[in-house]
């Protein structure tokens, strides 16, 4: 599907659920032109020289944070990292005052990751500069399933149609919310697979197949895209033990095989090995996973292109 | 203290009147309710023409904040909201600092009720010392200095041998205890209903089963000791049904909704505004479909308003983060108007059942009713017409209804026949002093 939209509606990217199809197409048409720009000896276009960009990562991140900053410098953007730890925020400012403290420093764009759902949009309705949602809660992180179809895109060559299996600890994933926004609005067909007690209440209203085997889900899977058991956010009654886990979740070679011929495994990352994923797989010759990460840096340039794009067309 | 209603369309359920009369309060008291009553020359009179006049609302759940939470609330200010929305009586939920749970803090309460509140307070005493839910508070000393109830409300009373004994050492006080009915497992960290928004906002939630269990529980505890137990703030499809089936057993059960749960679903909650965060959460559509029809059945006994006050700094954070709670004082009538009575649900008098006449009832309060000889508390209300709801005689503004325009107008609250809330005379002052309030209102928000 080629894109028809030329610009994004919104001056922010605050999910994918507010997206329209046409636009996650732009968004994906306008990433594989900015893909070449790193693959050259001067990775650099002066798209966004003199525009100030604040990365605000009031939660931990290695991958979307270094991406974003990568993205920003290779549209020459002004780039300022911001972290919780060691700022204000340790001395108990709240959200709205550090953001409009920042905002005062008249940015052009701030990249936000938050703990809690729902802050990207207070900012966004605050504030006029726009406002990347990088990860808030279990809520959205829509660069994620962007660069994911991105990925899917490129290996199978389209989205529409394609089977895929998403597999982990989905009640706490905002990977997984973002997905099955963007896989549903292309016409993908998505299957969720996890232990019941990580499954959230009625998530089959937004239009996915929920399965609790492992099995199930390869069957017939395109893709099989596997998510980060998330250590530091289980009670111990979510399930028994990681071994456990592994036996009846976690992805090996062997049942790899019931996916369909030429599947590809993705994992949003950090990965942990041997718990949801062996690393047979996730270093096998199915694995695209360090592709998504190179894809995410084309996918955050045309994100943030698109929206500065839109910025001077308002102005 | 002498005072003449004249000429609204009465509606007092506790007698089956609705019928044009006049109303004469003397010394305080309802003298005479009837066509072409004269009052001795001087008095003062209301001319209630288009308008109904009712028993005063009685509110069985308000949190007024005083003492300890003055950011919030004072006893003053919770009063001058709750008559501004025609409510004559409010009853003081004990989580205040310190929670209501000594003699010194009631008469404290009922003291400063005295000198600057505007309407009735009755407090309610805390079920436990220090709202903790290990040991009784002292009940009988409690209910001596003036508590009409007793309720650890804001939590639940988790331990089940407590909840037995506060209902059997209750029922030798003659008074209910009022349960918050949650399974604090089951709501470890929700911040909204379990369902499907709070999984379409990575929210977490609490099912509704959290509220049925324990709801069921202190029925059993009911059957057990015959102590008299009221639900309060009940939003569950499951809980109504519990309350239902011990009412058909002939229990001593009553229960209450808010106007927010009637009105407000959890779809709502997409929009992350912390107005619309309080506990119980805003339930889905079949939840909310239930209430209506429990209370087109008469399984529900009163809708009181979980007046929730808390200062914009509190709530002006990240959803996950802010308190719980929002007033609902003076926008409660307006409401429950437009949810069921504008909708056809209920008729206007089983609404003023709800918010005045049954309410008193069940904490054996003076009001909720016009009846000559008892207290002269009387809202008069232009149903025709409507209020802008801009900003709040309430400390607090969190009110998913800020900024919004209702049916309905308070045209004025008589308190013990004096004029406590008048509308007209109001908006004559607004219009004077108009260019000054604004100003100090900007600044002040």
């Amino acid at each position: 599907m080629r894109s028809q939209a030329t610009a994004l509606r919104s001056k922010d990217l605050l999910g994918i659920e507010q997206l329209t199809p046409e636009e996650i197409s732009l968004i994906l048409d306008t990433a594989e032109g900015f893909r070449e720009v790193s693959e050259r000896p001067i990775k650099k276009v002066p798209t966004l020289r003199g525009q100030l960009v604040i990365n605000l990562f009031m939660e931990a991140s290695t991958r979307t944070r270094v991406s974003f900053e990568i993205a920003e410098k290779r549209l020459s953007a002004d780039t300022l990292n911001f972290s919780a730890s060691g700022s204000s925020v340790e001395k108990g400012e709240t959200l709205i005052d550090t953001a409009e403290n920042l905002m005062a420093m008249q940015p052009d764009m701030i990249v936000i990751r938050h703990k809690h759902p729902g802050s990207p949009k207070m900012l966004a309705d605050l504030l006029p500069a726009s406002i990347i949602n990088a990860g808030d809660g279990a809520h959205e992180h829509p660069t994620q399933a962007l660069l994911d179809a991105f990925t899917i895109r490129e290996r199978l060559g389209r989205l529409s149609g394609v089977n895929v299996s998403i597999i982990g600890d989905i009640a706490h994933s905002r990977v997984v919310r973002s997905n099955i926004h963007l896989l549903t609005k292309m016409k993908a067909n998505v299957t969720l697979a996890s232990p019941p007690t990580l499954m959230p209440a009625e998530i089959e209203k937004m239009g996915v197949r929920v399965v609790h085997s492992l099995d199930e889900a390869l069957e017939g899977a395109d893709v099989v895209m596997m998510l980060r058991i998330q250590l530091e956010r289980q009670s111990k009654m979510t399930f028994p033990s990681l071994r456990e886990y592994f036996n009846t979740f976690g992805l090996t070679p062997e049942r790899l095989r019931r996916a369909n011929g030429g599947a590809i495994v993705m994992h949003p990352g950090p990965m942990n090995r041997g718990v949801e994923i062996s690393s047979d797989v996730a270093d096998g010759p199915c694995s695209v996973i360090l592709d998504q990460v190179t894809n995410g840096v084309a996918v955050r340039m045309a994100v943030l292109y698109l929206l500065a794009g839109g910025h001077l067309q308002e102005s | 203290m002498n005072l003449l209603i004249a000429n609204g369309r009465v509606v007092d359920p506790s007698q089956n009147i609705d019928r044009v009369a006049d109303v004469l309060i003397e010394d305080g008291i309802v003298a005479k309710v009837g066509p072409g009553l004269k009052a001795a020359k001087g008095v003062e009179t209301i001319d209630a023409s288009g308008c109904v006049v009712v028993p005063g609302l009685v509110d069985l759940h308000t949190h007024l904040r005083e003492p300890g939470q003055e950011h919030k609330e004072t006893i003053r200010t919770g009063t001058t909201a709750a008559v501004a929305g025609g409510y004559t009586s409010v009853c003081a939920m004990a989580n205040t600092t310190p929670p209501n749970d000594e003699r010194p803090v009631t008469e404290m309460i009922v003291a400063e009720a005295q000198r600057n509140g505007v309407c009735r307070v009755y407090p309610i005493g805390a079920v436990s010392k220090g709202l903790a839910g290990g040991e009784l508070a002292e009940m009988a000393d409690l209910r001596g200095a003036g508590c009409v109830a007793f309720s650890d409300d804001g939590k639940p009373v988790t331990n089940s041998k407590l909840m037995r004994a506060a209902l059997d050492y209750a029922r030798m006080l003659g008074v209910p205890v009022v349960a918050h009915e949650e399974d604090c497992h089951l709501a470890e960290g929700a911040v909204m209903h379990e369902g499907y928004y709070s999984t379409l906002l990575g929210m977490k939630g609490v099912p509704a089963a959290g509220e049925e269990i324990l709801t069921s529980r202190d029925i059993h505890l009911v059957e057990l000791t015959g102590g008299k137990l009221h639900v309060a703030h009940l939003s569950t499809h499951g809980a109504v049904e519990a309350v239902r089936r011990a009412k058909s057993r002939g229990l001593p059960v009553t229960c209450e909704v808010t106007p927010h749960h009637l009105a407000l679903t959890d779809e709502a909650v997409q929009s992350f505004s912390t107005s619309l965060k309080m506990n119980p959460p805003l339930r889905s559509e079949s939840h909310r479909l239930a209430l209506i029809e429990a209370i087109k059945d008469g399984t529900i006994d009163a809708i009181a308003t979980d007046h929730a006050p808390h200062h914009p700094d509190e709530k002006r954070v990240e959803f996950d983060l802010a308190p719980f709670g929002i007033i609902g004082l003076e926008t409660a009538f307006a409401v429950c108007y437009e949810i069921l009575v504008k909708s056809k649900a209920i008729k206007l008098a089983q609404l003023v059942d709800l918010m005045s006449c049954r309410p008193a009832k069940i904490f054996n309060l003076p009001g909720g009713t016009l009846k000559p000889g008892s207290a002269g508390d009387v809202a008069v209300i232009d149903v025709d017409g409507s209020t802008e709801f801009a900003s709040f005689r309430s400390r607090s503004m969190n009110s998913p209804w800020r900024g919004r325009t209702l049916p309905t107008r308070v045209v004025a609250t008589v308190v013990g026949g004096v004029v406590r809330h008048d509308a007209r005379a109001d908006a004559k002052e607004g219009e004077k002093a108009r260019p000054k309030a604004a100003k100090a209102r900007t600044a002040r928000r």
